[in-house]
């Protein structure tokens, strides 16, 4: 089993610091290009969103971890920002034509559909996302 | 990400290479500003794009809305994994992929 956790502000600028974190523990399960980009997206959107929207008045940090069990990868994002439950919405609707396209919302339907699971929860004024890929 | 252009007429070929991120995306963004005046047949080149996050999703949508009415757009040579993303947010029906 594999645990890691990167403890970092929730800013923009700090993804690619998210992504090689992860990453970089990925490799050595050499999971292949196509799970690897995958996550990588997840990983994007949700810690994009939190550097977003978590923390609309005094900035805060993220705490992201991951472990890999069983053959599972499971990469944990917890914030205490505002709650926002981001599965809770409702997914954007793929079939209409350009000019009706909401420009929003497209990140985390990527999430949903690209991981076998994705859970959230409000705990202890935290929120915690959570995804899951079986990567082996 | 490496942006190249080439125009031929009202004809703007761009070719992306790299990735298409959080932190790329504004860049092509900007570029593409004041490089759509007169172009009416618009060709994105993703051969050498190896990633897409939603917001180069959002300047892909952008672009297409600006092009719409005024011309085509055509993205072509996609490799799997962006077509995979393109399929799961419907992308497919809103570009025209050649």
């Amino acid at each position: 089993m594999m645990k890691a956790r990167l403890e970092i502000p929730a800013l923009r600028e700090n993804l690619s610091q998210v992504t090689a974190f992860v990453g970089e523990r990925l490799e050595e399960f050499s999971c292949g290009m196509k799970l690897q980009i995958q996550l990588e997206t997840a990983v994007e959107e949700i810690f994009i969103n939190i550097a977003s929207y978590a923390y609309p008045e005094n900035p805060g940090n993220a705490v992201v971890e991951l472990t890999c069990e069983n053959g599972t990868a499971e990469i944990t994002f917890t914030d205490q920002g505002v709650p926002f439950d981001p599965l809770s919405r409702t997914d954007p609707d793929t079939t209409l034509p350009a000019e009706a396209r909401p420009i929003g919302g497209l990140g985390i339907l990527m999430v949903k559909k690209m991981m076998d699971k994705v859970t959230y929860r409000r705990e202890n004024g935290c929120n915690i996302l959570s995804i899951q890929k079986k990567i082996q | 990400m490496i942006i190249n252009k080439r125009t031929e007429g009202s004809k703007l070929t761009i070719h992306i290479e790299g990735r298409l991120d959080t932190a790329t995306s504004p860049e092509l963004s900007k570029e593409l500003e004041t490089a759509l005046d007169g172009v009416t047949e618009l060709v994105f080149d993703l051969t050498l794009l190896e990633y897409i996050s939603s917001s180069g999703l959002r300047v892909l949508l952008s672009v297409q809305k600006a092009m719409n009415g005024k011309g085509t757009m055509v993205v072509k040579n996609v490799s799997e994994l962006v077509m995979e993303v393109f399929e799961i947010t419907g992308f497919v029906d809103i570009l025209t992929i050649e």
